[in-house]
């Protein structure tokens, strides 16, 4: 089981309150968490990534084990601590003032 | 007894308003959707409970919310608006082509006969169509395909179809669209041609001011027993038409300036009219800090200002381009709200006016419903 922590606004759009706990098989990836998110909960479809071009949205970035995936290649096998749910997977609303 | 009902976008939420035929008490319900821009909030007139809203962010792009039971409850629905064929290009603030990108929903407009019949106007600017409640969205393609779509340029706030005007009577298939900045549309035949109508519109800041294409309309409102008389708030000038957009003539009059976004029409008076003067266009405020708005009964040219009920110093909100809207009602409520958070209402034609929500997010748009 992978664990995604997604952003507040995102949260209350999927209609849960605390992290998400998603099945997925190997290789565990940027882009087969997302099309695991996607497809468990509809509504953030084309939220957290163009639904088209899959490309991630500007202002939103992808966290694990202390490093910042965001500009990774999104089929890049993810680290062993997310794929075996030890670390999560956060998907992040980038800071932002105002 | 009727009702009404308000429905407020604002920047951080929507909201719902409602009071009874004497709207004296307002009920306040809300943040729906909080933290989000709400760019637009809208009910059928075939079934006034279901309410469609805009939601969007700079994070998570565009969510449409659909409501069946008057805006207590909401469900997200379709948010994919895909160009149709090949998008192309329209010009950039360089002058250069830039392919068509969708950012936003700012208007939604259902049709009069079918609660799941709906139109959206989007950022970049194209007109979207959905049959479906809202589940799957199609682009009427004739807009932004009819010849001079490549040509249209994006103003300060972005390349906005903002204003969707639908004359369900005798022209059962005309269809008004107003973009930022490239001017207003028409088509005849429900949305598969259209044609630029923006003759007698004159504009200082492009090249050529009585250019075919390039005006920045900020808004335009038609009364329903008049379907060819258009009116106009234009970045400057308040304008009418009255052979459905062929022909625009200037009805600013004595207005204190001709800068404004919002317009609207009377329920009840086809030549009664309201708008908002704003300073100017590096001012958005009102004249000498006083918040007025103006009301004509002569369709133009003769405005006199209503100002009973409203701050008549130190007033620097703006009023945006949706943000007016009116009942139904006898006498014909009139609704407006501020860039400050302020929502105000008139239960008499505009004679006075009361604040009926003081501290909201800044608005972006009001739509009264009337209840039966």
């Amino acid at each position: 089981m992978v664990q995604i922590i997604l952003p507040a606004h995102l949260r209350t759009l999927a209609g849960v309150s605390g992290e998400v706990w998603l099945e997925l098989a190997p290789p565990v990836t940027v882009a087969a968490i997302l099309d695991a998110v996607e497809a468990r909960f509809p509504p953030l479809l084309g939220t957290i990534r163009d639904a088209q071009s899959r490309k991630r949205r500007p202002f939103v970035r992808f966290y694990a084990c202390e490093e910042d995936l965001s500009h990774d290649d999104p089929d890049t096998p993810l680290p062993a601590a997310v794929a075996e749910g030890r670390e999560p997977f956060w998907i992040i609303g980038a800071i932002a003032g105002g | 007894m009727s009702q009404v009902r308000l429905l407020v976008g604002t920047r951080k939420g929507g909201f719902v308003l409602t009071a009874d035929g004497r709207r004296k008490e307002w009920t306040v319900s809300g943040p729906h959707f909080g933290g989000w821009e709400i760019y637009h909030m809208k009910g059928s007139a075939a079934d006034p409970n279901r309410v469609y809203a805009s939601q969007s962010s700079g994070w998570f792009g565009q969510v449409v919310q659909r409501s069946d039971d008057g805006g207590q409850t909401w469900n997200p629905v379709g948010n994919q608006f895909v160009y149709a064929g090949t998008p192309g290009t329209h010009e950039w603030y360089d002058g250069k082509p830039h392919p068509w990108e969708f950012k936003r929903v700012w208007h939604l407009e259902p049709s009069a006969g079918d609660p799941d019949d709906v139109y959206a106007g989007v950022e970049d600017a194209a007109i979207f169509r959905s049959r479906d409640g809202g589940k799957t969205w199609a682009e009427l393609p004739g807009l932004r395909g009819h010849g001079t779509g490549s040509h249209w340029r994006p103003g300060a706030g972005g390349m906005c179809l903002h204003s969707i005007v639908l004359d369900g009577g005798s022209n059962g298939g005309r269809i008004y669209t107003a973009i930022s900045a490239a001017g207003c549309f028409r088509s005849d035949d429900g949305g598969t041609s259209w044609k630029p109508i923006n003759r007698g519109l004159h504009s200082q800041y492009i090249p050529d001011p009585d250019a075919e294409i390039g005006h920045c309309v900020h808004h335009i409102a038609l009364h329903p027993a008049r379907p060819s008389t258009l009116f106009m708030q234009k970045h400057w000038d308040v304008m009418r038409s009255d052979d459905a957009g062929d022909h625009w003539t200037e009805v600013s009059g004595n207005l204190p300036t001709d800068f404004g976004f919002v317009i609207d029409v009377h329920a009840h008076e086809p030549e009664t009219i309201y708008v908002v003067p704003i300073k100017s266009d590096s001012e958005h405020y009102p004249p000498e800090g006083r918040l007025r708005v103006y009301r004509s009964r002569s369709g133009g040219n003769d405005w006199e200002a209503l100002s009973r009920g409203l701050p008549q110093q130190h007033c620097y909100v703006d009023v945006l381009r949706d943000a007016m809207s009116v009942d139904r009602l006898e006498p014909c409520g009139v609704y407006f709200g501020t860039t400050g958070g302020q929502v105000y209402a008139s239960a008499d034609a505009g004679d006075s006016w009361t604040a009926v929500a003081h501290d909201l997010p800044g608005v972006l748009s009001v739509e009264a419903q009337t209840l039966p």
